[in-house]
C-alpha cells in the first residue's frame, strides 16, 4: 500500500512502480527494455482511464481531499504574479487556516482569500487541518472590505471540511462570523469568484463562497454536510459514507446539472494534483474570462445580478 | 408490582398504570422542575412552566399566535410546497419524511410567516417549527423567509424571527447550504433600506440557522437556557474529546460572550419586542419633526444680527469678557462686544 495513494488509485500506483523498477534496471544493465516500458505505460494510461472515467461521488470525495492534492498557497503563484499576504482579523488573531492578501492577474490587481490546509503533520496542526475559526472569518471580511474599499475584485478559493467544530470557536461567535460574511459578500460593491478547489464543506466553506460565479475543480466536492456527517445521522453509521456522498450530489457534475454552480474547471487524468501547472493555467483563464465581464457591469448591474443570483437558489412547488 | 402494592389487599389493589392515564394533554410534566401542570393554564403563559420558568418549546404558529395581536394577520407564503430535488433516500424516502412531517404538524414547511401587528406596531413575523424535521432549512424555509423580508421591503415593515432549528436540511443537499446565502443576501439589502430586523433565538438553534439569519438580527434576544450555537455540543464533544462546562451555548452563556443582546422570557416577549421596535422605527419620525423645526427656524435666520444687544443681556459674565485681555476676547466663544 503506498500512503500517497487512495484505495482506487492502488492499481495505477502497482503499474508506476513497476514502470519505475523497468526503467532503473534498463539504465544499470544496459538491457532495452523499451518495448516492456512501452507495453505497461499503454496499460497504465488504460487502466487510469478506465478507474477514472467512471469515479463514484465516494471515490471523488476522497479525491477532493487527497494527501497530494494542490492548495490554495501552491496555485496562488501559479496563477497570480507579486502576491502580498495580508495576516490578522484587527481583533483576536491570525487564522491560519485561511489565507489572504492582494496579488495581480495578468497585471490586474485583485484580493484573495482562500483556504488552507496544511502538507505535513506540523503545517497541518497549524493550519487546523484547513478548519477556519471565527478570527479567519473576520480576516477574510476584513479583506473583502479593503477590496471594496480599493475596488479590487475579490476572488476565493475554497478547501475546508468545514468551520472548525471547537470550544474557542463556539466563544468567539462562530455563527456570526459565518452570517456577517454572508450578508457582507451578498452586498459587496466589487466582483467576487468562488472557485472550490478540494472540499467544499458546508457553511464553513460558503462563508467564503457567496458571489458572482462558482466553479468548481472537476474533482472537488461542494456539500451541506460531509458524507461522514450525513451517514451518522442519517444512517447511524460513519460506515456508510459511501451511501451518503452517492445521495447528497456532491460532485461538481451533479451540481452543474442543479445549476447550483456555474463552470466545472477539468483536472487531468488521475486528478489536479497530477499536473498542478495545467489546472492554474485553467483556472487562470476561467477567472479573467470571468472577471472581463464582471468587470465591465456597473457596480449597481452587478450587484442586481448577484441577488438575482442569490434569490434563485431553491427547489419548490406552488400550489 | 411494587412491594407495596403486594401488600394491600386485592380488593383495593387498583390496576397500577391504567388507571393512573387522564384524558390526553390535559395535565403535562414540566421537563425541567417535575411539576405537574394543567395544560390551558401552561397555554396561558406561553409554554413556560409557572412553578420554574422553564421555557418549553412552542410550534410556529403557536409561537406566532402568541406573538402578534389577533387581529388583522395575514399569512405569508402558505402556497409554498418542498420538493424533493435530490430523490434523497436514506433509511426512508426524504418524500414520506415530508409528508409525514405534514401530516403530523400540518404545516407545509419548517417556517411559518405572518403579517401583522404587536401592541398596534406593524410587523412582519416569522417562526420555525422544530416539530417539523427539526425545524431544518431547506428551499420553502428560505423562500418562505424571502417572502417575509420582501414584504418588508415593499411595506417599510421591521421584521421579526423566531428560530428554533438544527440547520440545513441535509435531504436537500446543497439547495439547503444556499438558503443560508439567499436569506442573508435579503437581510443585508433589509439593512440598507435601514429596515429594523430582531432575531429571537430560542431552544435550540444551531447550524446553518445559526451562522446565517440567526445571529443577522440588529438584535439578537435570546429566550431563557435556549442552546445556540453553530455546532452541536456533541459535535464538539467528538472533536475536542473532553466534556464541555455547564452552561456551554446556553443563552446566558452567550449574552455574556457578546453574542446576544438581551435574554427576554417569553411572557414579556411582545412588550420587550414592541419597545424595540418603537424606538428603533421611531427616531425616523421624531428626525422628521426635528428637521422641520430647524428649516422653520432657518427660514427665520435673515433677522438675528439686529438682535446682537439682546443677546449681550443673557450673557451675564460678559463684563468679565471686557475686563480681559484685548488678544484672546473671542477665544471662549463669546460674543466680543
Amino acid at each position: 500500500m503506498n500512503a500517497n495513494y487512495l484505495d482506487f488509485e492502488q492499481p495505477i500506483a502497482e503499474l508506476e512502480e513497476k514502470i519505475r523498477e523497468l526503467r532503473h534496471v534498463s539504465s544499470d544493465n544496459s538491457l532495452n527494455l523499451d518495448e516492456e516500458i512501452q507495453r505497461l505505460e499503454d496499460k497504465l494510461r488504460h487502466r487510469t482511464e478506465a478507474i477514472f472515467s467512471a469515479l463514484s461521488p465516494w471515490q471523488v470525495s476522497q479525491l477532493a481531499r487527497h494527501p497530494n492534492r494542490p492548495y490554495t498557497l501552491e496555485y496562488i503563484p501559479m496563477v497570480f504574479e507579486r502576491f502580498q499576504e495580508l495576516h490578522g482579523d484587527r481583533l483576536f488573531g491570525d487564522d491560519k487556516a485561511i489565507v489572504g492578501g492582494m496579488a495581480a492577474l495578468d497585471g490586474r490587481p485583485v484580493m484573495i482569500i482562500g483556504q488552507q490546509k496544511g502538507r505535513d503533520t506540523r503545517e497541518k496542526v497549524r493550519r487546523n487541518f484547513g478548519m477556519p475559526r471565527p478570527e479567519g472569518y473576520r480576516k477574510a471580511l476584513r479583506l473583502m472590505n479593503m477590496a471594496a474599499r480599493f475596488r479590487l475584485p475579490v476572488v476565493t478559493f475554497i478547501d475546508t471540511p468545514g468551520a472548525y467544530p471547537g470550544v474557542g470557536a463556539e466563544e468567539r461567535g462562530q455563527s456570526e462570523a459565518i452570517a456577517r460574511n454572508l450578508a457582507v459578500m451578498a452586498r459587496l460593491p466589487v466582483p467576487i469568484i468562488c472557485t472550490v478547489i478540494g472540499e467544499g464543506g458546508s457553511g464553513g466553506a460558503l462563508a467564503i463562497g457567496v458571489g458572482d460565479r462558482t466553479n468548481m475543480l472537476q474533482y472537488s466536492t461542494y456539500s451541506v454536510i460531509s458524507p461522514e456527517g450525513c451517514a451518522s445521522i442519517l444512517w447511524k453509521s460513519p460506515e456508510k459514507a459511501e451511501v451518503a456522498a452517492d445521495a447528497l450530489g456532491l460532485t461538481a457534475e451533479r451540481l452543474l446539472e442543479l445549476k447550483l454552480i456555474d463552470k466545472i474547471i477539468r483536472e487531468p487524468r488521475g486528478g489536479a494534483h497530477r499536473g498542478p501547472h495545467e489546472v492554474a493555467v485553467r483556472i487562470k483563464e476561467t477567472i479573467s474570462a470571468q472577471l472581463d465581464k464582471l468587470e465591465a457591469m456597473e457596480t449597481g448591474d452587478l450587484l442586481e445580478q448577484r441577488y438575482r443570483r442569490l434569490m434563485a437558489y431553491g427547489d419548490f412547488e406552488l400550489v | 408490582m411494587s412491594w407495596f402494592q403486594k401488600l394491600m389487599p386485592s380488593r383495593i389493589r387498583t390496576e397500577g398504570a391504567k388507571s393512573r392515564k387522564v384524558p390526553d394533554g390535559l395535565w403535562t410534566k414540566c421537563k425541567s422542575c417535575d411539576a405537574v401542570l394543567y395544560r390551558p393554564e401552561l397555554e396561558r403563559s406561553m409554554h413556560v412552566c409557572p412553578k420554574c420558568s422553564h421555557h418549553m418549546s412552542l410550534t410556529g404558529r403557536a409561537r406566532l399566535d402568541a406573538f402578534l395581536d389577533d387581529d388583522g394577520r395575514e399569512e405569508l407564503g402558505r402556497n409554498l410546497m418542498p420538493t424533493d430535488p435530490l430523490k434523497f433516500k436514506d433509511s426512508r424516502r426524504y418524500r414520506e419524511r415530508l409528508s409525514a412531517a405534514q401530516k403530523q404538524s400540518g404545516e407545509n414547511d419548517a417556517l411559518i410567516v405572518m403579517q401583522g401587528t404587536v401592541l398596534d406596531l406593524p410587523v412582519v413575523a416569522c417562526a420555525f417549527d422544530f416539530n417539523f424535521m427539526a425545524g431544518s432549512m431547506g428551499s420553502v424555509v428560505g423562500e418562505k423567509f424571502m417572502a417575509a423580508v420582501n414584504r418588508c421591503l415593499d411595506q417599510e415593515l421591521p421584521l421579526v424571527c423566531f428560530t428554533a432549528s438544527g440547520g440545513a436540511r441535509m435531504q436537500e443537499g446543497l439547495f439547503s447550504l444556499m438558503q443560508m446565502a439567499k436569506t442573508s443576501a435579503g437581510l443585508a439589502r433589509m439593512a440598507e433600506q435601514g429596515l429594523p430586523y430582531i432575531s429571537v433565538l430560542s431552544h435550540p438553534t444551531t447550524g446553518g440557522v445559526s451562522a446565517s439569519l440567526g445571529m443577522l438580527g440588529d438584535i439578537n434576544i435570546g429566550e431563557p437556557g435556549a442552546l445556540i450555537g453553530f455546532a452541536g455540543p456533541r459535535v464538539i464533544e467528538q472533536t475536542v474529546r473532553e466534556r464541555l462546562p455547564e452552561g456551554f451555548q446556553r443563552s446566558e452563556f452567550l449574552v455574556e460572550k457578546g453574542a446576544i443582546d438581551m435574554i427576554v422570557d417569553r411572557r414579556e416577549m411582545r412588550e420587550r419586542i414592541s419597545t424595540l421596535l418603537d424606538l428603533m422605527t421611531g427616531a425616523g419620525r421624531v428626525r422628521g419633526e426635528a428637521l422641520e423645526i430647524t428649516e422653520i427656524m432657518a427660514e427665520q435666520q435673515p433677522s438675528p444680527p439686529a438682535e446682537g444687544s439682546e443677546g449681550d443681556k443673557v450673557e451675564p459674565d460678559s463684563a468679565d469678557t471686557d475686563t480681559d485681555s484685548d488678544s484672546d476676547s473671542d477665544a471662549s466663544g463669546r460674543p466680543a462686544s
